[in-house]
């Protein structure tokens, strides 16, 4: 067989071509099959960190198409209940500089708060049913709604299309299952406490060194 | 044999450079020295292929090219293996570690049409090395890449902040501290 491509340089030439080309072909196709990712881990990790409010303020339908957004490279900083604290745990993971967060979106809320509809002047419009993306809004046409409290997740997105304003966001009311001790008063934060042995305010010194 | 072996190591990290004596691969080395972090991950994912992309060329070459007489085919063909070694890494790292992946998914194409590597390919035919020379070839480079970039890249981070006449900011100083390091590194030419 070598003999005979010996004698042929050219055959030679296209032989060694097409095989090699061949056989890096099917171990590229191999790996493609074995090595193949289910959708995308880097969103996966991302869809982690956000809150699963579902709210859409971020202008995306929901926190998945968030992080897939986030690992395509869209901001950071558009999750109003996630807070400092998630803006923080996405740059850490993503390896980038934490942004304040875009009060374009919505402000972080201190204290969370769940949709109340007055029921009496409720229509049965059934818009705030659709604006919910929880399902946490129980009604049906033409029969006045209710909030189902446990499953709000106070997004605030069932206020604006409801015709007749009857809906309130009431700040939660502090419970046995929600109160929680404060932290720890932070006092550290405000006292520098690098060592140095220059005296406050003696700048002389400083220039010296 | 040991000896033979760390001088080969040595001979590729400092004497025989391939970004400041050979002058190879100098588009990684301005274009990914501006974080120290990428830098790191540049130097890894570089020296990773480097040495793979060099054992497989010699196996191609000794193997399949010598025997039929088609070593005039090698560009070719080690461009080809280098294609295939980076994309299958590629493929691996996107399914075992999704953040390296994240950070070094433009690198990775890069690396195969960088000229150290197809360098280090055609310099171990040229050298006529054996395969676990040709191994410690590439990996050499490939240390002697990452040595230059990372402190490349710390000096970059460093000059950011320095206080630098306006006309030579960015680049400009880059260049210049390329040329110095490679001066530093030609004063190593006598150490083999």
């Amino acid at each position: 067989m070598i003999d005979y491509l010996l004698q042929y340089p050219l055959l030679a030439a296209l032989t060694a071509l097409v095989g090699l080309a061949t056989a890096f072909g099917a171990l590229l196709g191999y790996a493609a099959v074995r090595f193949k990712t289910e959708g995308n881990p880097i969103a996966d990790e991302i869809n982690n960190i956000l809150p699963q409010t579902q709210c859409g303020q971020c202008g995306y339908p929901g926190c998945r198409p968030y992080a897939e957004a986030i690992a395509n490279g869209e901001a950071i900083n558009k999750c109003p209940p996630g807070g400092e604290a998630g803006i923080q745990a996405l740059a850490d993971l993503l390896d980038m500089e934490p942004t304040p967060l875009d009060s374009e979106h919505g402000d972080v809320k201190t204290v969370p708060s769940v949709a109340f509809i007055r029921e009496a002047e409720c229509i049965g419009c059934t818009k705030c049913i659709q604006a919910c993306p929880v399902d946490a809004i129980l009604g049906a046409a033409k029969q006045m709604h209710t909030v189902i409290t446990s499953e709000c997740t106070g997004c605030d997105l069932c206020v604006e299309p409801c015709p007749v304003d009857c809906i309130d966001m009431i700040p939660q009311q502090e419970s046995m299952q929600t109160w929680h001790w404060d932290l720890p008063n932070p006092v550290s934060r405000s006292v520098d406490l690098i060592a140095t042995d220059s005296v406050p305010g003696d700048v002389s010194q400083d220039r010296a060194a | 044999m040991f000896a033979d072996y760390s001088l080969l190591l040595i001979s590729a990290i400092l004497v025989n450079n391939f970004v400041l004596v050979q002058f190879l691969g100098l588009c990684p080395f301005m274009g990914v020295s501006n974080k120290l972090e990428a830098a790191m991950g540049m130097s890894l994912a570089t020296t990773f292929v480097l040495t793979l992309a060099s054992a497989c060329s010699n196996l191609t070459y000794h193997f399949l090219l010598q025997p039929l007489g088609l070593g005039y085919l090698k560009t070719i063909a080690f461009i080809l293996v280098i294609a295939v070694v980076v994309q299958f890494t590629e493929m691996v790292m996107r399914k075992t570690s999704p953040l390296l992946h994240r950070v070094l998914g433009v690198y990775l194409p890069l690396i195969t049409t960088n000229c150290a590597v197809l360098g280090v390919a055609l310099l171990n035919i040229s050298k006529d090395h054996s395969f676990l020379q040709a191994l410690f070839y590439g990996f050499g480079a490939g240390a002697g890449f990452s040595l230059v970039l990372v402190l490349f890249a710390a000096m970059r981070e460093r000059l950011t902040v320095a206080d630098v006449p306006s006309p030579f900011k960015g680049a400009a100083v880059g260049m210049i501290t390329a040329g110095l390091m490679s001066l530093a590194f030609m004063g190593f030419a006598g150490l083999v």
